[in-house]
């Protein structure tokens, strides 16, 4: 992923969109796939849209900015409550509306954590981010008013879609929803990373120093990226809010924020199609293992990672990626 | 003022446990480099290698701290070959993770091996009444915790200052190339620096067990606890590693004492303030 890369990574303009197409495409197959192949386990596969979207919303910072954070959670989380509150308290049930308070909280918690991370390096900006996910959890735990407190955030009801679709027993309307969302926020993405702006995030990530003499803001860059990255995992949140009609403590906490930076490097970090990816595979292997044995899930997760970090540094996409890339090359 | 000097004992030892288990990990951080995650999984393998040495074998307080010590150097130098050298000098992405892995297995085959429940380490009968001081009694396994501490802190200021060890360690701190070209050689430097980080992480694992439980989620609970300290403290220094256990020992214990409703919140909040005053530490050096 250096220098290299990016230059592989925008080819002419239109073989870039059509890419996108079949992009948009395999996403769509893969959700009418899922829809007929596992009827019955529609709930993971709604859970499972949800933290894609608070992958994606990770690989925006660090993937393409180069923040290592173990604090994401504190986004998604905000996110989630915001909608839930907003449903619970102030009897605020349209969806749509609650999903929109959902990407306002999670932009706040953005810009908090944002302001508060960037302030470090390395080390520092490692431990800021643990201390931040720490304190939105305390502070969750401790305004049990509001937010439940151990108990989790109950009774939120959402009205119909549109008050057309309601939502059924078998999560079908959930499904479809999340699908709609997360194709929408993928395409918004796919413009921003293609964007001026996009390509000013990804310069900083390989060289703050040398985009600082340009004359570009690096701090200001990064902040409005982690706001943006604060809307995205918002929508996740109150997407997670919507569909299960709960917020859990455990949507605020550290191994939220450390599974998503495992599934964001199992899938590919700087890609989205491998924050996708990553989410699918991880998901889908927790739900396997634990189902097996519950005991030996965190070691195989540590194991996964481990193997990640030594043979496939690029993760699943990324791996794949190089291999097609190869192959032609190789056929030509 | 009862309690205000029970908040400060306790402060003082929490402090100097802190102190024993991460001192290590920011000897490892300032010479290596590696965000080490891991380190808090040593502590718990001393604890739960000392807590079968004394209670399922029956040995005596003393040699279970040895055996816990020896026992885990020898797990974690294979480790160190097989594992770490691979990310020294890596991006700081891949060392979390690596680091983060090696603490998730741990943690999994801990659960595995001993169960979830909490372990503990039969004190010594000189260890467990409670000591009089002239004005106040102080629970004496605290004030073993203390002495330990001031031991341990008096110890590597004499291996770092005053050694021919210490001598080539900051040599190779300050410029891994050129102390290498001198004849250092940095890798036995590396590996014996990494051995007693982990030695020293195990014996605060045993000797703080009272404090800091064992039981399979101490390495993901403490871990960034002792992260804090080696950030507020600044990598590699001795006196700011000090300075910050004792600093966030009085903080967090007494949040404990006074207002234990709001939980590690306060603790937490300072945290972020400590760092956002000093992003490189209290005693860091600038890059």
């Amino acid at each position: 992923m250096s220098a290299g890369a990016s230059v592989t990574a925008m080819p002419a303009e239109n073989r870039g969109w059509q890419r996108d197409l079949i992009g948009i495409a395999a996403i769509l197959v893969a959700a009418i796939a899922g829809y007929f192949l596992f009827p019955n386990n529609l709930a993971l596969l709604t859970r499972m849209i949800a933290i894609m979207l608070l992958v994606l919303s990770l690989d925006l910072v660090t993937g393409y900015c180069g923040v290592a954070t173990l604090g994401h959670a504190a986004l998604f989380g905000s996110g989630a409550y915001a909608a839930g509150i907003a449903a619970a308290h102030f009897g605020i049930t349209e969806p749509l509306t609650m999903i929109a308070i959902g990407a306002v909280g999670g932009a706040l918690a953005g810009l908090i954590s944002g302001v508060v991370i960037l302030r470090g390096h390395g080390l520092a900006q490692l431990v800021l981010s643990i201390a931040i996910i720490h304190l939105f959890h305390e502070a969750a735990n401790k305004a049990s008013e509001y937010t439940g407190g151990s108990d989790g955030l109950s009774g939120i009801s959402p009205d119909p879609i549109l008050g057309v679709f309601e939502f059924d027993l078998w999560g079908r309307t959930a499904y479809v929803f999340g699908i709609v969302l997360l194709l929408l926020v993928f395409i918004l993405l796919r413009i921003l990373v293609r964007s001026p702006f996009g390509m000013l995030c990804r310069g900083i990530r390989q060289d703050p120093v040398r985009v600082s003499a340009m004359g570009a803001s690096v701090k200001l860059t990064l902040i409005k990226m982690y706001v943006i990255s604060g809307l995205v995992a918002g929508v996740g949140g109150a997407f997670n809010a919507v569909s299960t009609q709960v917020v859990g403590l455990d949507s605020l906490s550290f191994t939220n924020s450390a599974e998503a930076l495992v599934m964001l490097v199992l899938g590919g970090v700087g890609s989205l199609y491998g924050a996708l990816i990553g989410t699918i595979a991880f998901v889908w292997i927790e739900d396997l293992v634990s189902a097996a044995n519950p005991f030996h899930w965190l070691t195989i997760v540590g194991a996964l990672l481990i193997a990640v970090v030594l043979f496939a540094p690029k993760g699943l996409y990324g791996t794949a990626a190089t291999l097609v890339e190869r192959y032609r090359r190789g056929g030509k | 003022m009862q309690t205000f000097f029970s908040i400060g004992v306790d402060a003082l030892a929490y402090g100097m446990i802190l102190f024993v288990i991460s001192i290590g990990l920011s000897v490892t951080m300032g010479l290596m480099r590696v965000i080490n995650l891991a380190h808090g999984a040593f502590a718990m393998i001393g604890g739960y290698i000392a807590s079968y040495a004394a209670r399922d074998l029956g040995l005596a307080y003393g040699l279970a701290i040895v055996i816990a010590v020896l026992g885990t150097i020898i797990i974690a130098v294979p480790l160190e070959r097989f594992l770490y050298r691979r990310i020294y000098g890596a991006p700081e992405l891949t060392q979390v993770l690596m680091t983060i892995g090696i603490t998730f297995c741990v943690i999994g085959l801990a659960n595995y091996v001993f169960g979830p429940t909490l372990k503990t380490i039969p004190l010594p009968t000189g260890l467990q009444g409670p000591v009089d001081i002239g004005f106040r009694t102080i629970a004496a396994h605290k004030l073993f915790a203390i002495g330990c501490g001031v031991v341990v802190a008096l110890g590597l200021w004499y291996l770092i200052e005053r050694t021919s060890f210490g001598v080539k360690l900051r040599a190779s701190v300050d410029n891994t190339a050129m102390a290498a070209a001198l004849g250092v050689r940095t890798k036995i430097v590396y590996a014996a620096s990494f051995a007693l980080a982990v030695g020293l992480a195990a014996f605060g694992g045993v000797i703080g067990a009272e404090l800091l439980p064992v039981e399979p989620y101490y390495a993901l609970r403490y871990m960034v606890t002792f992260l804090v300290v080696v950030s507020v403290g600044g990598a590699g220094s001795i006196p700011g590693a000090l300075i910050a256990c004792l600093l966030l020992g009085a903080i967090d214990t007494t949040g404990r004492y006074l207002v234990p409703e709001y939980g590690e919140f306060f603790f937490y909040l300072a945290v972020i303030a400590i760092v956002w005053v000093f992003p490189r530490g209290l005693m860091g050096r600038a890059k």
